[in-house]
């Protein structure tokens, strides 16, 4: 499938996964795959620091926009600045200052849980319908809160009946149950717990807020190399080359370790391909320390190369 | 599963002599399995230790075999001199506990108990998890009479706000609107400025104003019961800072959680509390002594031959190992002297004592400590 087809199939992506899962490392990778199909991207994520404007090299995000790549902008999003902007546009900006500096807001979205959120993914439903971009990028928030996140538009229009916060609740809802507007890309480890947890989440998510899955991200996937199924002093002597003492020795245990790892991770990727019916693409383990251009560069590869692998027209 | 022998380490020490470790860490780097073998290593040495944990996965319980964890604790059958027990926060019934023994009669309980509002806060507060982690220990440390307590905080995007959590409540407890909101049943209504209503009047436009029907009702309810409340968040938070207790790092070597780590050992310190130990989940192990860049250079050489893939993959685990090392660097300089223990990455989750035994002997191994 062409890459540009796929990531227009809907504005806005949002990127789920539990914590360590490499969330934020994926949002970037979409973001740099729309771009390069010539997309507009508008990467946003929520308060706190993501380490998203570090794999561009760039300073942390403002509430205000920042290009961090050419045809990529970003932005941070947060309840408090959320709830400014919503009560300007209800005309009731007045109040508003002293409602965020009272920390009235904290009893507010106590009051009815769910209420940062709403202002949150009120703020991106708005980015969203002003067309501030081709594609949105949001990366959730982690640690599990996925769900609660994205259940929280479901559960305040149970607790708030009227008022302008249930039609907000209204709007965000019906944003996230439009395929046309909004799918959830889910990432996880080919890992046991990980892949547990994902397994969970789609279905609560789909079960529970009614929105789109996309293909499952799965991060971390260590490459094959053919090559080690040769014994190391065979494939010396075959090739002529003589080997240092113990190197053998180090290549058979280092040949071993990687096999096992990446049987158990085989044996994930199946697991998770049986019990959740979608569409896979897999980014590679990086070995290496760093993590910038040249790596994101070789995700955005393979995030390519996975995205053009599918065959479905599912979208993002 | 007798008492294993081992060499003295820091870690074995603060397992033979704390009586309360908090595990702290962002998720997803092992923290509950590691709180779980300290504490099934304490057993074995002889002491009553009990786990608490936050992670909701099933596989913790099962690998003690036990069918689920509750919110008490459940005694682990095992072999050892001492005890193991676990228990999984259930934060709403810990909530619900501490509302009942602090209402001053059942009837005011259920009050509480079946307001929408309460509901909410029990159950989303932020802070309120962390809040629940603490009044769960210290209730084990001081009621229940356990050598160990050993704690798996919730992994919070605002890393410590378990140590502010008790706090959290009163303040909420504390803050004008509350006051406000509780003048009209006061029969103070006339004291309450016209700014304040106005404020008031506003907030029930944005969020309409059921919620605050709610929230009075509440408030009403909760009357008189804030002191039982702010004296035992005080008691909390002593044991947080006695000398019994003890902070253990917990992280893995990838540059986002060293970095996570980091900001929590700088929290800590900020606060006057000293990582006793970190611990660093899945290594990658080394193998051979050469560098990864002669490797590379060699698979660069003989590409597209068996070989070449070997020297290749001598290079991928030789450039992690080494990168792992660069990360962990400046934490370990700044949670010195803490010891720090290197956990090497494991093939298999653990799904039973066994594996939490073979993760102890990786854990409290003399070598690679330092």
């Amino acid at each position: 499938m062409e890459t540009a087809e796929f990531l227009a199939a809907s504005r806005l992506v949002i990127v789920a996964g539990k914590g360590g899962v490499g969330k934020t490392t994926v949002s970037a990778t979409l973001a740099m795959a729309a771009a390069r199909s010539g997309l507009a991207v508008q990467l946003l994520e929520i308060e706190g620091k993501s380490g998203l404007s570090s794999l561009f090299g760039r300073e942390a995000l403002a509430y205000d926009d920042a290009e961090l790549a050419p045809g990529i902008r970003g932005r941070t999003i947060t309840p408090d600045e959320a709830l400014l902007d919503y009560l300007k546009a209800h005309g009731l900006s007045r109040v508003s200052k002293r409602l965020v500096s009272s920390g009235a807001l904290e009893i507010v979205a106590t009051a009815a849980p769910g209420i940062r959120d709403i202002l949150v993914l009120g703020k991106v439903k708005q980015l969203e319908q002003e067309r501030s971009a081709d594609l949105l990028v949001l990366d959730a928030p982690a640690a599990g809160h996925a769900i609660t996140f994205l259940l929280a538009a479901r559960a305040l229009l149970d607790t708030v009946g009227v008022g302008p916060i249930n039609a907000q609740a209204r709007d965000v809802l019906e944003l996230l149950t439009d395929p046309a507007r909004c799918q959830v890309m889910l990432v996880t480890l080919p890992e046991e717990t990980p892949v547990n947890e994902l397994i969970d989440t789609a279905y609560h998510l789909e079960d529970r807020v009614g929105v789109s899955l996309g293909p499952v991200v799965v991060n971390g996937v260590v490459a094959e190399l053919p090559g080690l199924d040769t014994d190391p002093e065979a494939a010396a002597e075959a090739g002529g080359v003589s080997l240092r003492p113990g190197e053998a020795e180090s290549m058979r245990a280092a040949a071993a370790f990687r096999a096992e790892r990446r049987e158990l991770q085989v044996e994930q990727v199946a697991r998770l391909s049986s019990a959740l019916p979608l569409p896979q693409i897999h980014l590679p383990f990086l070995f290496g320390p760093d993590l910038g251009s040249a790596e994101l560069g070789t995700l955005t590869d393979a995030f390519t190369a996975g995205i053009t692998a599918l065959e479905t027209v599912s979208g993002p | 599963m007798p008492e294993a022998t081992r060499e003295a380490t820091p870690l074995l020490d603060l397992v033979d002599t704390a009586s309360v470790l908090v595990c702290c860490g962002s998720g997803g780097v092992g923290k509950t399995t590691t709180a779980a073998v300290i504490a099934l290593e304490a057993a074995r040495r002889g002491r009553r230790a009990a786990v608490v944990t936050i992670d909701p996965a099933r596989r913790l319980a099962n690998a003690m075999g036990l069918e689920a964890l509750s919110n008490e604790p459940s005694q682990v059958q095992g072999d050892w001199p001492g005890e193991l027990w676990a228990l999984m926060l259930d934060t709403k019934r810990t909530f619900d506990s501490l509302v009942a023994a602090h209402a001053g009669d059942e009837a005011q309980t259920q009050r509480i108990l079946a307001n929408r509002f309460y509901q909410n806060i029990s159950g989303a507060l932020s802070g309120t998890q962390e809040y629940m982690a603490t009044e769960k220990l210290y209730e084990l440390h001081h009621e229940r009479d356990f050598d160990l307590v050993v704690v798996d905080t919730p992994p919070s995007r605002h890393a410590l706000d378990f140590l502010d959590a008790p706090r959290r409540l009163t303040r909420f407890l504390d803050h004008r609107l509350y006051r406000i909101l509780m003048a009209p049943t006061r029969g103070a209504m006339k004291a309450v400025s016209v700014a304040a209503q106005a404020f008031v009047r506003t907030l029930t436009k944005v969020v309409g104003g059921e919620v605050f029907d709610d929230a009075i009702t509440f408030f009403t309810a909760f009357d008189g019961m804030e002191k039982g409340f702010k004296q035992r968040a005080e008691a909390v938070m002593g044991l947080l800072a006695d000398e019994g207790t003890s902070f253990v790092l917990i992280a893995s070597p990838r540059r986002d959680t060293v970095a996570e780590a980091d900001y929590f050992a700088s929290k800590l310190a900020e606060e006057g509390i000293d990582v006793s130990a970190l611990v660093v989940n899945r290594m990658h192990p080394r193998f051979g002594e050469g560098l990864a860049e002669a490797a590379a250079a060699r698979a660069e050489t003989l590409a597209g031959t068996p070989l070449g893939d070997h020297y290749a993959n001598l290079a991928d685990f030789r450039l992690a190992a080494s990168g792992e090392e660069q990360h962990l660097a400046d934490l370990t300089a700044k949670v010195a002297p803490a010891p720090v223990v290197r956990v090497p990455m494991l093939s298999t989750d653990v799904h039973d004592l066994a594996g939490l035994a073979a993760v102890a002997d990786h854990l409290f191994a003399a070598a690679g400590q330092g």
